[in-house]
């Protein structure tokens, strides 16, 4: 079994050829599908949920977006869409009912960013804010240089998960005749070749184990607290003095 | 738009029939044959079995990790490191990655979603318990609580608002994925949504997935209910 997996991963024609009908095209549009569906997302979502989140407002929005979310099938809102409004015709390098798996993919990606802007811009503390208003720094000098920069891990984590989302949404496309790595697993289950299946299902599952794992370090790169904890214990213990600033564990 | 082609050239074929079946409506009355309303019943069981086998599975098997995560401080890295590495798995995949262990059945569908509600419960039961007040816990001993008397009327009552939480994601979000397992055959209303949407049969799809989110719906309210019956001190505290 796992003998015949390996066979089928390394395996070259599998992943070219045919027309450009192989592995490699559909890890192409399942990578496209993603980006631009978080994308689209994050155009619209972000200003929504940082406008909602600096006047304070909109909450219950903003959390119940994540829970109407859930109990939505992708299932459905895919085949929903491909037999009306947007229809499975191709849709250039994102394949077969590409314009409705972009859609949906779009739509799942909205409430983990939304939610967690949200959330992130509320849980600045009201002290800083109130601070920077004192010191006479703008409305919008507040957002860019306090709330901002402060959100940001918080917004960023959205992010993450939507992309983690995303890409493992995308894959559910497949069964409902839309493109991406899935459709070598529904090819697998169609042809009844366990390799194939259990080949697609790892490609699938690395690639997203990768994605979090990834993204979440980026994410530790870019807490402001965190980073300047760091650029200071640096600077000390060049110095050769103690640190100034307790250090304490980055998160 | 083809579905106004449908019956011109059905017409030619086999005249005079002309429903909202022929038309391909998205709303159809005639869509609820009894054969059709039998296969609905079987699925909507099917769904709500898997639904509720797998979110107790994932419970029964959180409930032991979540005390020995709270009692090892290592072990809690391990348990929740794990059962995110495991979510992070899409479902099309896990099912996948587990038939050849658990074949191509509905255990590996239930197994699948149980691990997903393993990792939700595992959370909310971990962070629940973390979450007692520590003085709560030290006059509850100095009254005299055994351990297992702590954990059963004092920390887990009051941990039961967060757990039942979690119990709540894992149900709605169980309810949403079981249609994936429509590719094993087993995916409940799943397997009528894919049949719909591949023969192009718009009721069909557009019924199942109503009745997919009523299915959600309907059983968050259940559980909202049950919370409510089983912390009754909420509410006084509420009203009060």
């Amino acid at each position: 079994m796992i003998n015949d997996v390996v066979a089928w991963l390394t395996d070259g024609s599998n992943w070219v050829g045919n027309g450009g009908d192989q592995a490699l095209t559909r890890l192409y549009e399942h990578l496209l599908l993603t980006v631009v569906s978080v994308a689209m997302a994050m155009v619209i979502g972000l200003p929504l949920a940082v406008w909602l989140g600096h006047r304070g407002r909109g909450g219950t929005l903003a959390v119940n977006v994540s829970n109407i979310g859930r109990a939505i099938p992708i299932v459905a809102l895919l085949a929903l869409l491909s037999l009306g409004l947007f229809g499975s015709s191709v849709l250039g390098p994102f394949g077969r009912a590409g314009l409705a798996t972009l859609v949906t993919l779009a739509l799942f990606a909205l409430p983990p960013i939304i939610t967690n802007t949200w959330v992130g811009m509320r849980e600045v503390d009201r002290d800083t804010v109130e601070a920077a208003h004192g010191m006479g720094m703008s409305e919008v000098e507040v957002l860019r240089k306090v709330e901002l920069p402060l959100a940001l891990p918080i917004i960023f984590s959205g992010i993450r998960l939507a992309v983690v989302q995303v890409w493992a949404t995308a894959t559910i496309a497949a069964l409902v005749a839309g493109p991406g790595l899935g459709r070598i697993i529904t090819h697998g289950y169609d042809a009844d070749d366990p390799a194939e299946i259990i080949a697609g299902a790892l490609v699938v599952a690395v690639i997203a184990i990768l994605l979090e794992v990834g993204l979440a370090g980026v994410q530790r790169m870019l807490d402001p607290v965190a980073r300047a904890r760091r650029a200071t214990a640096k600077r000390d213990a060049r110095r050769g003095s103690g640190s100034r600033l307790p250090v304490g564990p980055t998160p | 738009m083809t579905p106004s082609l449908v019956p011109t050239l059905s017409s030619v074929h086999a005249p005079a029939v002309d429903n909202c079946l022929t038309r391909n409506d998205w709303i159809c009355g005639a869509y609820f044959s009894s054969s059709r309303v039998d296969a609905l019943q079987t699925a909507l069981l099917q769904h709500i079995g898997i639904v509720v086998t797998s979110v107790v599975l994932g419970f029964v098997i959180a409930f032991p990790l979540a005390l020995l995560g709270r009692r090892y401080r290592k072990l809690e890295a391990v348990v929740v490191g794990g059962t995110t590495a495991i979510y992070t798995i899409p479902s099309l995949a896990l099912f996948s990655l587990l038939v050849p262990v658990t074949g191509l059945g509905v255990e590996t569908v239930v197994i699948g979603l149980g691990l997903y509600s393993l990792t939700i419960l595992v959370r909310s039961m971990i962070e629940g318990l973390r979450a007692v007040p520590d003085d709560v816990r030290e006059s509850a001993l100095g009254m005299g609580y055994a351990p297992a008397r702590l954990l059963w009327r004092v920390e887990l009552p009051l941990a039961l608002p967060t757990i039942m939480g979690g119990v709540r994601v894992a149900t709605v979000s169980a309810v949403a994925l079981t249609t994936v397992g429509a590719i094993l055959d087993y995916g409940g209303l799943g397997s009528l949504l894919i049949e719909g949407s591949s023969t192009n049969f718009k009721a069909q799809v557009l019924f199942t997935s109503v009745l997919c989110i009523a299915l959600a719906v309907a059983l968050d309210l259940l559980l909202v209910g049950l919370q409510r019956a089983l912390t009754p001190w909420q509410r006084t505290a509420a009203s009060r």
